[in-house]
This record gives structure tokens, sequence and C-alpha cells, in this order.
């Protein structure tokens, strides 16, 4: 039962990590973030070819597609996101075609290919992750023994929650942030800068996309388009726990994770999958707005 | 010009093929002869680009090996190279296109069933010729389609009574992905597991392209099962096999046994994650022959890539264009897909992966089938094999045998299939 449960747990944590930056992408700005799986997926190459080209391990390419991943979704920001701002279908095709430019992008080397260059960590096969030593096998644990790397996903997507809290709930630009959320144009006439405001928030957002594709990186497979089927787990929790609330995230990926878990240990994992998406539209034609959204005034 | 585009457009229509856009990829060989036109249709975009990517290389790099010796009766091979898109709709109309408008006598393509499924209407209705590469779930019995890849029992029928008898295992696990080919391969596996004494005590699935393997990996260690029998599929093996060790399973004590894990998936997943697991192909990267070697030296030149791998799918690609290439040879200028057809039946080959032929009855692959054991370099070091090639059976999971063949050259013989 341990086990089950454990299960359970671990696949929260991973659909949480996934949606924790959708969360607020989707909550602060009302921007359906399409390309949201490609940043987990550029995390996920940062690993790679942080592996080929500086012989760094998982543990030091987070940091760096931490950047890497903020650094281009600032750049999105910039170049398209902010002059869509409102437009709730059309940032949905936008960035829908920047996830595709982007796949393309990791599949062409950089457009790279056509001149006959190869670049070792990229194009469009699969790519393999060297895992660390201590993340692979098991640890004992409440009497069972427990997947280690599972374990250090939990971990690292409960410091990145607890980072996350840190900084809407006790920072002045998390504040700020909670007030765009909240209303846009009284923010500003409160004088935030709601265009600085945004862009940090999808910097940020598409930031610990890139995390978690480090952490998807030592776990499932790399290639091009390993982050169109994550955007729709991600979003499926948004829509379940709230938009814009990060506990519901929490709760939601956490409910799901659990049903997941122990449908697929009683039956199979295919209805375990129905099971679930089950859940998600009873939850959303009871509770339109999801579990935990914030009342509006 | 625009009567070549009129005509495409009313060849287009007569097809009731949609237009297409992208112009075709030609590569010319100045050879002054009348080229001879195929047709290569494999993914080079989407998610499947990633294995067929390498089958469109291997075929390309026979035809270039073929027109590098002065081609087929002094004429050089034309390939017209074509999408699929990873989308059997794509196939479908790409297909129509390389039959109708380029008149191709023959086309070699598709990986996955879905594409052969999507365009085998095309070549039976037009009458036109598929060299089909792919390992596949058998059930087929198509007079357009000559198959180079291996039949469920040329990969199963040594594999699971070695396993019961060499490694000593009674208890089978059998998990796959959640369509036609892992299905219609376990029906296979459990007929040859009970015939050989042994029982399997589940059968279970995932869906393609599902990487989420905690619980069915825990479900495998509760079950009390000794040996795993994978048919999982594409980039889930990946998961899988990293999952399973991360859940302290060992290759030692419960091998996975798959039929399809290759060595494309083993260099994504690391070799440490399958090390002391099984795999039952006819080829194998490390097949110890000059021949081979010599294969594997010639494509990694030819897709400017030291490390890149080879695999069996990718083996079947490259020899078949040679078995066209015979078999055009010994017709001369009447290059019709029919007669095409009849000169390959029976013909055989020296493939790197040693000798194949033709059944003419079923039109598949006499192949030798081999078990491997994947090594901390990530090759597979072969521990077993036939002697020779053994004979293709399509039908094995409903009863087919050597000697009682339900596909033959007057088709399928529906009677048999229903008892």
């Amino acid at each position: 039962m341990v086990d089950t449960l454990f299960i359970g747990l671990s696949i929260g944590s991973i659909l949480l990590l996934v949606a924790l930056g959708l969360t607020i992408t989707y909550g602060a700005m009302g921007v359906i973030n399409m390309a949201h799986g490609e940043m987990v997926m550029i995390g996920a190459y940062v690993t790679v070819l942080s592996g080929i080209y500086l012989g760094a391990n998982l543990l030091v390419a987070m940091p760096l597609a931490f950047l890497v991943a903020g650094a281009i979704g600032w750049g999105i920001e910039w170049l398209l996101v902010r002059r869509l701002y409102g437009r709730l279908i059309d940032t949905l095709l936008a960035t829908w075609g920047i996830a595709i430019l982007l796949q393309q992008a990791v599949r062409l080397e950089l457009g790279l290919s056509f001149f006959g260059i190869h670049i070792d960590g990229l194009g469009p096969g699969l790519q393999n992750v060297d895992v660390p030593a201590f993340l692979r096998g098991t640890i004992p644990m409440l009497g069972t023994e427990i997947n280690a790397y599972r374990s250090f996903i939990i971990l690292v997507t409960l410091l990145l929650t607890a980072m996350t809290w840190f900084i809407m709930y006790r920072t002045s630009i998390g504040m700020q942030v909670r007030a765009v959320m909240r209303n846009r144009n009284m923010a500003a006439a409160c004088g935030i800068d709601v265009k600085r405001v945004n862009a940090l928030t999808f910097a940020y957002g598409s930031a610990l996309a890139g995390v978690a594709g480090v952490m998807m990186a030592g776990f499932k497979t790399v290639f091009p388009d390993m982050g169109a089927s994550m955007v729709i787990d991600g979003f499926m929790v948004v829509v379940v726990g709230g938009v814009g609330s990060l506990f519901g995230a929490v709760a939601a990926s956490g409910i799901l994770g659990e049903i997941n878990g122990l449908v697929a240990a009683a039956t199979n994992d295919i209805l375990a999958r129905a099971v679930v998406f089950g859940t998600v539209i009873v939850v959303i034609v009871l509770m339109p707005k999801g579990l935990f959204s914030f009342k509006g005034r | 010009m625009s009567l070549n585009r009129r005509t495409f457009l009313k060849t287009s229509a007569l097809a009731g093929a949609g237009a297409v856009a992208a112009p075709a990829l030609m590569t010319r060989v100045a050879l002054g002869a009348d080229p001879i036109k195929v047709g290569v249709l494999f993914s080079q975009t989407g998610g499947l680009s990633i294995i067929e990517k390498s089958l469109a290389d291997a075929t390309l790099m026979a035809i270039s090996e073929i027109n590098a010796k002065g081609g087929v009766n002094g004429r050089p091979i034309e390939a017209v190279v074509e999408d699929g898109a990873s989308d059997p709709k794509t196939f479908n109309e790409k297909a129509s296109k390389l039959v109708v408008r380029d008149r191709v006598p023959t086309v070699f393509g598709c990986y996955t069933s879905a594409s052969r499924k999507a365009v085998l209407p095309v070549f039976e209705k037009r009458n036109n010729l598929l060299f089909y590469p792919t390992y596949y779930e058998g059930f087929e019995c198509s007079k357009n389609v000559i198959y180079t890849g291996s039949a469920p029992n040329q990969q199963l029928s040594t594999f699971i009574p070695w396993i019961i008898k060499n490694l000593g295992k009674k208890k089978f696990f059998i998990v796959g992905s959640n369509y036609i080919y892992p299905r219609e391969m376990a029906k296979v596996c459990k007929i040859l597991i009970e015939a050989n004494g042994a029982e399997w005590v589940a059968d279970e699935y995932l869906e393609l392209g599902h990487s989420e393997w905690g619980s069915m990996v825990n479900k495998i260690k509760s079950s009390g099962c000794d040996v795993v029998l994978s048919n999982v599929v594409g980039d889930s093996v990946v998961a899988f096999y990293r999952e399973f060790k991360n859940q302290g399973l060992s290759h030692d004590v419960l091998p996975i046994c798959a039929s399809v894990t290759s060595e494309v998936e083993i260099a994504a997943m690391g070799a440490e994650y399958a090390a002391g697991s099984y795999t039952s192909f006819p080829y194998f990267q490390a097949i110890e022959s000059d021949a081979n070697k010599a294969f594997v030296e010639r494509y990694r030149t030819f897709v400017n890539d030291p490390k890149a791998v080879t695999h069996h799918a990718m083996e079947s690609s490259y020899f078949q264009v040679y078995l066209f290439a015979q078999a055009a040879a010994k017709i001369g200028d009447k290059l019709t897909p029919t007669a095409i057809r009849d000169a390959v039946a029976g013909s055989e080959f020296d493939a790197p992966n040693g000798h194949v032929k033709i059944d003419p009855e079923n039109l598949h692959t006499w192949l030798t089938p081999r078990i491997a054991q994947w090594q901390a370099d990530g090759q597979g070091k072969i521990v077993d094999q036939l002697p020779e090639p053994i004979r293709p059976l399509p039908y094995s999971a409903y009863g087919e045998t050597s000697d009682n063949l339900f596909c033959t050259t007057a088709g399928l013989d529906s009677a048999k299939l229903k008892q």
C-alpha cells in the first residue's frame, strides 16, 4: 500500500512540476501558453547539452536550465505575447506556433542541418542523459524500498513550490503579481508597472518549466516532441485547481496523481488515465472555476 | 509549365488525392540512360521521424551504392522522396501521388502498421508494389507488398522456448503498448508459452507514447513473475527500462525479454539500464561478420555521424533495395509492378544479417532469428541464433505452420483462419 501511495504522490509531483509555471502564466496573465511544454523540452536539452559540452550532471543543469528557459520565455514575451494581452484565443494560436518553431529548431539543429553540420545533442533523435549514481536504484523507507529518482523529483517539486509561494506571498513583486491577477487595470492605476510584472512572470513561469525539463530528462525520453503531451497534463491541473491558485495547483495535482496511482494499481493504466480525465470533466462541469478559485468582487 | 500544372491537377483529381504542394526531392544521377524511378516514403518530420529518418537514409544509401556501381543494366535508380509526416492520412496521399503522378513501379516505405494499413488500398487498387521493411504483427496477405522485416514467428518461436529452457523461467508477465502490434504479438506469445509448459501471469498495456511506468513496474514486482516479456514500442521503452531499474529490479533475477527494443532505444536510455536484458531480432549491429562491419561503417559515413547506430528495420530497408535491383536487372526494360513482384518472389540475397530469401508463397522474408543480451557498451551480444533462415509465418497466431500455410500465391485461405 505504501508503494501505491508513493507512486500516486510521485505522479502528482510530476504533474505539479509542469503545472507550477503554467498556473502563474495562465493565472496572472491570462495567456494560454501552448509553448510551455517546449520550455520543458528546452530544459531537457539544456541537460543533454551541458552533459556533453560541460560534463555537468543533472544538479548543475538545473540552475542553467532555469536561466536559459527563463531568458527564452522573456524573449517570447517581449517579441510576441505582450502584443496579445486580452486576446485569449490569439495567445493560444501564437504560442502554439512558437511551440512548433522551437520543436523544429531543435530537430533541424538550429537550421545547421541544412548545411550538413551536425551538433551532438540536437537533431530529431532520442537523446541520452546520464543519471548520477546516487539517483539510480532505491532507498529504504517505511519498511519498503522507494525509488530514489522519484523521491528526488518530489523534493525538487517541494522546493520549487516553496520558492514560488515565498515570492508570491512574501515579496513586494509577488504582491504586485497578485494585484495584477485580481484586477489588471486597478493595479495599473495604483502605479504598478504591469508590463514589467508581466514580463517577469512569464520569464519565471518559463524558468520553472525549464527546471521541470531537467527532471524529466533523467526519467523520460528526451526528443523534440516530448513537451507536447506534458502541456495537456499541465492545463488539466491548472483547470481543476482553479486558475491562478497556487494551493489549488498543489491540491489538484495531488488528487489527480493519487487517483491515477490507485486506479492503475487496482485495474490498469489505460483505465486510470480515463478515470483521471473523467474526474477533470466532472470537476469543470460542477465547478467551472476549479476547486480553489478566489472569489471575484 | 501551365500544361504540367493542369495535367498534375487532373491526375490528382483522378486519384482523389489531395494536391501535393511540396515538390518532390529528386536525387539525379548523371548516367545518361533513362533512370528507373522509385518512391521512398517515410516520415521525415513528426514524432516517428526519429526512426523513419534512419530507414529513409538506409534506402537512399543502397540506391546510391547501386548507382555508383553502374545502376541496373546501365540505368540509374532515381529516388522520389516523399514525407509521410508521421500521419497515416498523409502516407495515403503521398502513396497515391507516387503511384499515380510519378508512375513509379515500386515504393519503399512505411514503418508503423498504421501507415502500412493506410497505404495498402492504394497499392492494391492500382496493382502497384510496396517494399515494407518493418517487423510487424502478421495477419496480412497482400500480393502488393514485399515484407522484408520479421514476422511474429521469426522473433518469438525460438525466443520463448529459449527463455523457458535456457533461462529456466516459468512465469511470464506480458507487457506492451496499447495498439495492434503488441496485442497480436501477445497472442503469439501466449500460444508459445503454453505450448512450452510455462504460464503467463498477466497481460498488461500502457498507452502508446505514454511514459508513466510507476504503477506497471510496481505490479510486475508484486505479480510473482520470473520474466517480463515486453512488446513496448517507441519512446515509452526508455522510461520503462529506467523505471524498472529505479524500482530496484534487476535483469539478473527478473530479465526483460523484448521483441522491439533495439540499438536506438538502448542508446537513448543509457546502456546501464538495459545491461543483462534480452531482445530477439534477425539483425543486430553487433553481428560479427565482415559484411555487417563494412555495412555499419558505410552507413556512418553516409549519414555523417560516427556514432550512428544500425538496427533491424533499417537493415531491411537497405537490403530490400538490392532485392528490387536484382529483380529489375533480370526483367530488363518492361518494369511493371507485377513483373517486379514475380521476379522478387523466391529471389535470394546476401544481406548484412546473412542470407535472406523472399518466400514465393507469402512474399515475406526468410530470416535468421537471433537472441542478444544487451551489454554495458550498448551493444547486443548474440547469445543464440538458428543455423539458417526460417520460413516467415504471418498467421502463426492463428495456427499457421510451415506445412500448413494460410497465405499462398492463391491468396489467404480464410477457411483455415476460422478453425
